[in-house]
């Protein structure tokens, strides 16, 4: 027996109104780029539901790609069979003993095609009985089964279903707009990206790199990561801001205290500027209340003054190790954890001001220039793209 | 040349070679030193370690890379030993073994660890219920070979697996250097938790090999140092070998997966001729792997008759070349209840993915010679 196409369940965009289109549109487009490699399955989209038809396709790798793939809630891959009692008895049983011993099952049967001598109702009871007896550990539940398995018999075949495989949610990655994820090489920010993009938003990245003081590796951590986000959507741009200059200009002339808070002001302003020519109409950080003192209530105030971009912030109210365990369903952690120095880590002042104010900062930054050194920083911005397949030209393939 | 004693070691590939060389010259730096030739080598590293993890099915941290056979045996079984000592102090081998299980099991046995040695069929076939009868409360260890190194036995590496998993105490590791590229075989299906390659039996170059750990599986680090492969291995990673053997384990694969018929037809044809001689014995089984055959001339010291064939440019062995210094019956073959007199006069013909059929046909031939040649001076 084979499997003949997957279902796909659209979870909360379901619940969408007139806008449903939209989302679902956007789905289809995002799991026929997923799935062009396997040139013979098809993508069917209804108003409920959407199919794969794998066409003789294995299934096993769209299923991999369909558990990343947002705005899919759950799916169930289907097997075809002749529109034959025994074989509809088989293609069942095999389905539940996929499923892991304990497991409460139901059978909910539906004949559309009348010219099949069984009514489904009989169906259900035959089918169950046939079930029962060829499999132990399993009970039956009819009313909150552990797992449904779907019986349709159509003119030409009778296709059933079983267990659903559960999909990442979220909405369609592109359906919500696009935003400057800034990508400091952290824990932190890739997992916010991750949220953002779960809800739909498409990002492109901004990293500032500050060579000689952070290194070559610590750019390619970032390339990584912007790799392993794509994965969860479409390629990432990533803009990679050289930061030298106005870092060291800001570490000289800025007193002590407040220096962290002026850099973190200029990252801000660059950012902004940067989205502004993308055309992207807001900003996301990894920031996480109360974690470092430029993530206290008074740090955000001084430094979100000089944007008035929305400034996405996932992590929030979250702690650290919720943060770290979605970091690690990512992929992204062991990547984040490499010990190399970014540029929120070098001059980093001993004790930095946890309460910065607002005068204070407009007074320094008023009495120094710092535009020239801002202007050659966005000038100088290089854009990288990561995307989900390059990781097939592998950088030694030659060599390997 | 006509180089049969590929279970001893390989040729290197020339485009293992090649990437060797290239891979000495360029990425020589340390993949530890912060510098920039320090991070390319590095990248190198970890690029190897992400191809050997897909070509075997495993995880990337599942890979640590060693010097070889013997080191990785060694690591297994010593480091699973002195790591698990509190919960036992049982281990449980074959009789058939490598010297580096068999000797490292015997070291333990001298440190007060017990070791059950289960005995084999005449082709060397180990039985599973036979191990599982060996289990007691004590066992930490079972190490079983994949394929043996002087018949060619594949031992049920999977259905011993699958009995060990009512045994969450015990570590599993399977000696797979001479099945590597020659057997398909599933780690993570035969729920394997050890798994010891080497790469200059697949035609890479000598000093690497790699001991699969699977990732909740702990074992004791053998060398302090570093801190290199997550401390377990201690040294300089060696990335000119790991590289090269990473090639070598992709294109072993490769001829396996394109030509998987290739070795068992130089067998059959082999085995074909040498039943047609008079008083050869075939010892390897007849479902055995397709690159050894082990066979005797009774009568005959094999030593003799593995120079007489030199002579024609024609390279076999006696036994396994890591024992064939001791002048002994082969203790695998007296494992299997073969007499002295055959056990004593073992011949070894090991095929690679490079051999052709012309060169079984030349070699049958040459042999029938020799043996009649041999046998007249003998008498």
């Amino acid at each position: 027996m084979q499997y003949d196409h997957i279902l796909i369940r659209y979870g909360e965009m379901a619940l969408k109104g007139k806008n449903r289109k939209h989302f679902t549109k956007q789905l289809e487009f995002n799991v026929k780029d997923q799935i062009r490699p396997y040139r013979k399955a098809k993508v069917e989209r209804t108003r409920d539901r959407m199919y794969i038809h794998l066409h003789g396709e294995d299934h096993e790798p769209i299923v991999e790609a369909c558990r990343h793939i947002f705005g899919i809630h759950s799916f169930s891959l289907a097997i075809r069979t002749e529109n034959e009692e025994l074989a509809i008895k088989q293609a069942a049983l095999q389905l539940l003993l996929d499923n892991p011993i304990g497991t409460s099952f139901k059978i909910s049967c539906r004949r559309t095609n009348k010219q099949f001598p069984i009514d489904s109702q009989e169906m259900n009871q035959r089918i169950g009985a046939y079930v029962l007896q060829n499999s132990e550990g399993y009970p039956v539940d009819v009313r909150n089964p552990g797992v449904d398995i779907m019986v349709e018999i159509r003119e030409r075949a009778t296709y059933v279903t079983g267990q659903k495989i559960k999909g990442p949610g979220g909405l369609p990655a592109g359906s919500s707009g696009k935003t400057l994820l800034m990508l400091s090489g952290g824990i932190d920010s890739p997992v916010a990206g991750y949220l953002a993009m779960k809800r739909g938003v498409e990002i492109e990245a901004i990293h500032f790199h500050s060579p000689p003081y952070t290194n070559e590796r610590a750019k390619q951590k970032v390339i990584d990561l912007a790799h392993t986000l794509s994965k969860f959507g479409a390629k990432v741009k990533i803009h990679v801001v050289p930061f030298t200059e106005l870092q060291v200009k800001v570490h000289q002339e800025i007193p002590f205290g407040y220096s962290m808070t002026v850099m973190r002001r200029m990252m801000m302003r660059i950012s902004e500027r940067i989205a502004k020519r993308q055309g992207i109409l807001s900003l996301t950080t990894g920031e996480s209340l109360g974690q470092v003192a430029s993530q206290t209530m008074e740090s955000m105030h001084t430094i979100n003054e000089v944007t008035n971009y929305p400034v996405l912030r996932p992590l929030i109210t979250m702690d650290k190790s919720d943060i770290i365990e979605i970091s690690k369903q990512i992929d992204t952690y062991d990547i984040s954890t490499r010990p190399y120095d970014d540029c929120c880590t070098v001059f980093v002042p001993e004790a930095p001001k946890t309460r910065p104010r607002r005068e204070k900062v407009h007074l320094y930054e008023g009495t120094i220039d710092f535009s020239a050194e801002f202007e050659r920083a966005i000038e100088g911005t290089e854009i990288i793209t990561a995307s989900p397949a390059a990781e097939n030209a592998a950088p030694f393939a030659d060599l390997l | 040349m006509i180089y049969f004693d590929n279970s001893a070691t390989t040729k290197p590939h020339p485009d293992v070679l090649a990437s060797y060389t290239e891979a000495a010259q360029t990425y020589f730096a340390n993949p530890s030193s912060l510098h920039r030739l320090g991070g390319s080598a590095e990248q190198l590293l970890t690029a190897c370690r992400k191809q050997a993890a897909q070509l075997l099915h495993v995880g990337e941290d599942e890979i640590l890379f060693t010097s070889g056979g013997t080191e990785g045996n060694n690591l297994a079984i010593k480091g699973t030993a002195y790591r698990k000592k509190r919960l036992g102090n049982h281990i449980i081998t074959t009789a058939v073994e490598h010297p580096s299980v068999l000797e490292t099991c015997a070291e333990l046995e001298s440190q007060g660890f017990k070791v059950t040695y289960v005995d084999v069929d005449m082709y060397g076939y180990v039985a599973p219920e036979k191990i599982k009868a060996a289990i007691t409360d004590e066992t930490i260890l079972v190490s079983v070979m994949h394929v043996n190194n002087e018949l060619g036995t594949i031992q049920p590496i999977k259905t011993i697996g699958q009995m060990l998993t009512a045994h969450p105490k015990i570590t599993y590791h399977v000696d797979g250097v001479q099945g590597a590229g020659k057997v398909a075989l599933d780690i993570k299906e035969s729920h394997i938790h050890l798994y010891t390659l080497s790469a200059h039996k697949f035609h890479g170059v000598k000093g690497s090999g790699i001991l699969y750990k699977d990732e909740n599986t702990h074992i004791a680090a053998q060398l302090s140092g570093g801190g290199q492969e997550q401390a377990l291995r201690s040294g300089t990673e060696n990335v000119p070998g790991i590289t090269a053997m990473v090639k070598a384990l992709r294109l072993a694969m490769e001829e396996l997966r394109n030509h998987p018929a290739k070795l068992f037809e130089l067998k059959e044809k082999l085995l074909g001729g040498l039943e047609k001689m008079d008083g050869v014995i075939v010892h390897s089984p007849p479902a055995g792997a397709p690159h050894i055959v082990n066979f005797s001339v009774p009568g005959l010291k094999p030593e003799v008759l593995v120079h007489a064939l030199g002579e024609k440019d024609i390279y076999v062995s006696t036994k396994s070349a890591c024992s064939s210094k001791n002048s002994d019956a082969s203790a695998v073959l007296l494992a299997c209840g073969v007499p002295d007199a055959q056990a004593e006069s073992a011949i070894r013909v090991s095929f690679s993915y490079e051999n052709t059929q012309a060169e079984v046909d030349y070699f049958l031939q040459i042999l029938k010679e020799t043996l009649t040649h041999l046998k007249k001076v003998m008498r």
